[in-house]
C-alpha cells in the first residue's frame, strides 16, 4: 500500500493548528497529542525506506500542479528528522516544565516539522521556498522563545540573516522560472539541459548557493549560528543543529545542484572549499569556548562541513568523470555523516539541556563533578562525545572513515589529512567538556544538582542506543542497500532526476 | 532597464539591511529588498497591452480572437507567486517588528551597536 505523501505535513500542520486551542487547563494533553503526531511521522517515515513515489496535489498533472517526490535522498532525510523529532518532543515534555505558554511552543515546533518534511518532499521550486519560510519563521520564533535578552538578540539576528537569505532564493527561483518557464524541478532541469546555462541561471545557482549556504550555516555565512543555537531553549537547539540546517541547507543545496542544474568542476570545488573553511574554522573557534552550547554550535559548523566536504568531493569527481564508485563512496560519507551527525549532536544538545537543568548555568569553568550527581547524562554525554570523535565502534567512525577512503582513493591526500586533523580538534573540545563538566572537584553549591528522570532519560538513552548501532547501517549489507545506496544514488545520477520523476507517473 | 533598476533597488535594501545600525532601518531594509524580488517577479509576467489571462467564449468565436488572446495573454503564474511571497513578508514582518519591540522594552534602545551580550 502506498502512503499519500502529504501526510508528513499534514499531521504535524494540523497537530500544530489544534494546540494552541487546548489552552492552559490542557497543556499535558496537548503535550501528549505532540507525542503522538511525531511518533505517528516516525512510523510512517519507517514504511517509506525504499520506496520511491510521485504524488500531485489535486491531482493537476506537473508541470502545471505541484507534485511532492519520495525517492532514496528523501527518505533518508525523512527518516532522520522523524528519529530526532520524535526524541526531542519527549524530551521537551519534561524539559519544557521550566517555560510558561507550553502549548504555543508545540505549535511552533510541529510548524517547524511540517515545513522541514515539506521541503525534502517538495519537487517544486516555489513550493520549497514556500515550506522553508514556514520552517524558518517557526526556528526564529522557538529562538527568541525565552524572551531574555539574549534570546532577542539572537533571534533577532538568526531572522535578519535568515530573511535576506529566504529573499535570495526567491530571487534565484524568479530567475530560474523567468528563465525557463518552469518551477517544477524535473521540468526546470530538462530546460537546462536542452537550452544550457546562461548568465541568468549562472546567477540564479549563485543566489541558490548563497541562500542555502546561509541557512546551513558554512562558514562565511556563519554569523548567526553560534548566537542562535545555544539561546535556544535546548530541545531547539537539538533540532536547529540536528535536523534544520541539515534539511533547509545542505539537503535543499545538494538538490538543486545535484538534480536540477548539474554538477560541475567549478561548483564541485567550491562545495569542497566551503565545507573544508567550516570545517577548520568552526574546530578552532569550538575549542576556546568555555559556554557549552556554544562550544557545541561552533562544532556544528565543522561537522556540516565535513557533509558538504564529503558532497562536493562526490560533484568533483563526478563532474570530472572520474570512477563512479568513488564518488558515490564520497556521497555516500557525506549523507551517513550527515545522519550520524543528526543523531549525536541532538543527543548532545539534549544532555547540555540535562546539565544546564540540573546545575542553572551553561559555564563549563562553573562546573565539575557532575559525573557522581548525574550519572545518566554523564554516560549518554560520553557515548556522544565518543561518536563525535569518531572512536571506533561508535557511528562517528564509520563516517569519517568512509571520508577518508573516498579521499585517499581519489588521491586527495591532503582531504585526507584536513580529515583527520579537525577529528582531532573535535577531540579536543569533546575532552574539554568531559573534563570540565564531569570530572574534577564538585563545587559546593552544585552539590544538590540531580539527574532529570522521566520522559528527558528515555529520549537520551535512545537517541545513545541509536549512536551504538548506527554503525551498522553500512556493515549489515542490507541495510545499506535499503537506506543509504538509494539516496546516494540519486545524487549520482544527477539530471536523470527529471526522467526518473517525470517516468514515475 | 527595468530590469537592472529592479536589481539596483534589491542592491539598495541589502546595503541598508548590511550597513544601518537601528534595527528598524535593518527591517525596512530587509523589506526593500523583498519588494523588489516581489517587483522583479511581477515584470516576468508583464506584457506590453496585456489581457486578462482567462478564456472565454469571445474568444473561441474566430480564430483571430483566439491567436489575440494567446498573443497578448499575461502569464497568471508570476502573480500568484508574488501573493504568495507577499503574505510570507507579511508573517516575518510581523515576526521581526514585534522582536524589535519586545528587545526595545529589554534594552531600552535600538541601536545594534549598544544590544551585544553574546560576542565570541
Amino acid at each position: 500500500m502506498s502512503i499519500p505523501l502529504p501526510v508528513f505535513i499534514a499531521i504535524p500542520l494540523a497537530a500544530a493548528f489544534l494546540l494552541p486551542m487546548f489552552g492552559k487547563r490542557g497543556k499535558d494533553a496537548a503535550t501528549v497529542v505532540a507525542n503522538a503526531a511525531t511518533i505517528t511521522l516516525l512510523l510512517l517515515a519507517v514504511t517509506c525506506i525504499g520506496k520511491s513515489e510521485v504524488y500531485e496535489i489535486g491531482k493537476w498533472p506537473i508541470p502545471l500542479g505541484i507534485n511532492l517526490v519520495l525517492d532514496g535522498l528523501s527518505s533518508l532525510l525523512l527518516l532522520v528528522i522523524s528519529i530526532v523529532t520524535a526524541a526531542v518532543m519527549l524530551f521537551s515534555a519534561g524539559y519544557m516544565e521550566q517555560y510558561t505558554a507550553r502549548a504555543k511552543f508545540l505549535s511552533l515546533f510541529l510548524l517547524m516539522v511540517a515545513g522541514m518534511n515539506g521541503v525534502v518532499l517538495s519537487g517544486d521550486l516555489f513550493n520549497l521556498f514556500v515550506f522553508l519560510e514556514i520552517a524558518s519563521l517557526a526556528s526564529y520564533a522557538l529562538v527568541g522563545f525565552g524572551c531574555g535578552h539574549e534570546q532577542l538578540e539572537a533571534a533577532f539576528k538568526y531572522t535578519v540573516l535568515g530573511s535576506i537569505a529566504s529573499v535570495m532564493i526567491l530571487f534565484g527561483v524568479g530567475l530560474v522560472y523567468g528563465n525557463t518557464g518552469a518551477l517544477n524541478m524535473a521540468y526546470v532541469s530538462k530546460a537546462i539541459q536542452n537550452s544550457g546555462m546562461n548568465a541568468g541561471l549562472g546567477f540564479a545557482l549563485a543566489l541558490f548557493i548563497v541562500g542555502f549556504g546561509l541557512k546551513a550555516a558554512l562558514v562565511p555565512f556563519h554569523a548567526w549560528l553560534p548566537d542562535a543555537h545555544p539561546s535556544a531553549p535546548a530541545p531547539i537547539s537539538a533540532m536547529l543543529s540536528g535536523v534544520l540546517i541539515k534539511s533547509l541547507g545542505v539537503y535543499a543545496l545538494a538538490r538543486v545542484v545535484f538534480n536540477v542544474f548539474g554538477v560541475s568542476l567549478q561548483i564541485g570545488w567550491l562545495l569542497i572549499a566551503l565545507g573544508i573553511i567550516s570545517m577548520v574554522v568552526g574546530a578552532f573557534l569550538a575549542i576556546g569556548q568555555w559556554d557549552i552550547k556554544r562550544l557545541m554550535a561552533y562544532s556544528s559548523i565543522s561537522q556540516v562541513g565535513y557533509v558538504m566536504l564529503g558532497i562536493g568531493l562526490g560533484a568533483m569527481l563526478l563532474a570530472r568523470g572520474a570512477n563512479p564508485a568513488w564518488a558515490s563512496l564520497a556521497i555516500l560519507g557525506g549523507l551517513f555523516h550527515l545522519a550520524n551527525h543528526a543523531v549525536y549532536k541532538s543527543l548532545l544538545f539534549l544532555t547540555s539541556g540535562s546539565i544546564e537543568m540540573a546545575t542553572g548555568t551553561r559555564q563549563m569553568a562553573e562546573m565539575g563533578g557532575l559525573t557522581q550527581r548525574l550519572p545518566f547524562t554523564r554516560a549518554t554525554c560520553t557515548l556522544a562525545s565518543a561518536s563525535i570523535v569518531g572512536i571506533p565502534p561508535f557511528s562517528g567512525f564509520w563516517s569519517k572513515l568512509i571520508l577518508i577512503i573516498a579521499a585517499v582513493q581519489a588521491q586527495y591526500y591532503w582531504v585526507a589529512a584536513i580529515i583527520v586533523f579537525v577529528s582531532l580538534c573535535t577531540l579536543i573540545m569533546y575532552l574539554k567538556v568531559q573534563r570540565y563538566v564531569f570530572l574534577g572537584e564538585l563545587p559546593e553549591k552544585l552539590s544538590r544538582a540531580k539527574e532529570n528522570g522521566g520522559s528527558m532519560l528515555i529520549a537520551t538513552v535512545f537517541l545513545a542506543c541509536l549512536c551504538i548501532l548506527m554503525g551498522l547501517l553500512v556493515l549489515i549489507p542490507g541495510l545499506r542497500s535499503t537506506i543509504l545506496e538509494p539516496a546516494v544514488t540519486v545524487l549520482t545520477d544527477g539530471l536523470k532526476y527529471s526522467d526518473t520523476v517525470i517516468g514515475m507517473l | 532597464m527595468l530590469y537592472a533598476l529592479c536589481f539596483l533597488l534589491f542592491m539598495i535594501g541589502l546595503y541598508c539591511a548590511v550597513v544601518k545600525k537601528n534595527m528598524v532601518k535593518i527591517v525596512v531594509g530587509i523589506l526593500i529588498m523583498e519588494y523588489a524580488v516581489n517587483l522583479f517577479l511581477v515584470m516576468l509576467g508583464f506584457r506590453q497591452n496585456g489581457v486578462a489571462p482567462i478564456l472565454d467564449e469571445s474568444h473561441l468565436e474566430s480564430q483571430t480572437a483566439l491567436t489575440h488572446f494567446l498573443n497578448n495573454a499575461v502569464d497568471p503564474l508570476p502573480q500568484a507567486l508574488v501573493l504568495t511571497a507577499i503574505v510570507i513578508s507579511l508573517g516575518s514582518l510581523a515576526l521581526m517588528i514585534s522582536i524589535c519591540i519586545r528587545t526595545y522594552e529589554r534594552y531600552g534602545t535600538f541601536d545594534i551597536t549598544e544590544i551585544r551580550r553574546l560576542r565570541g
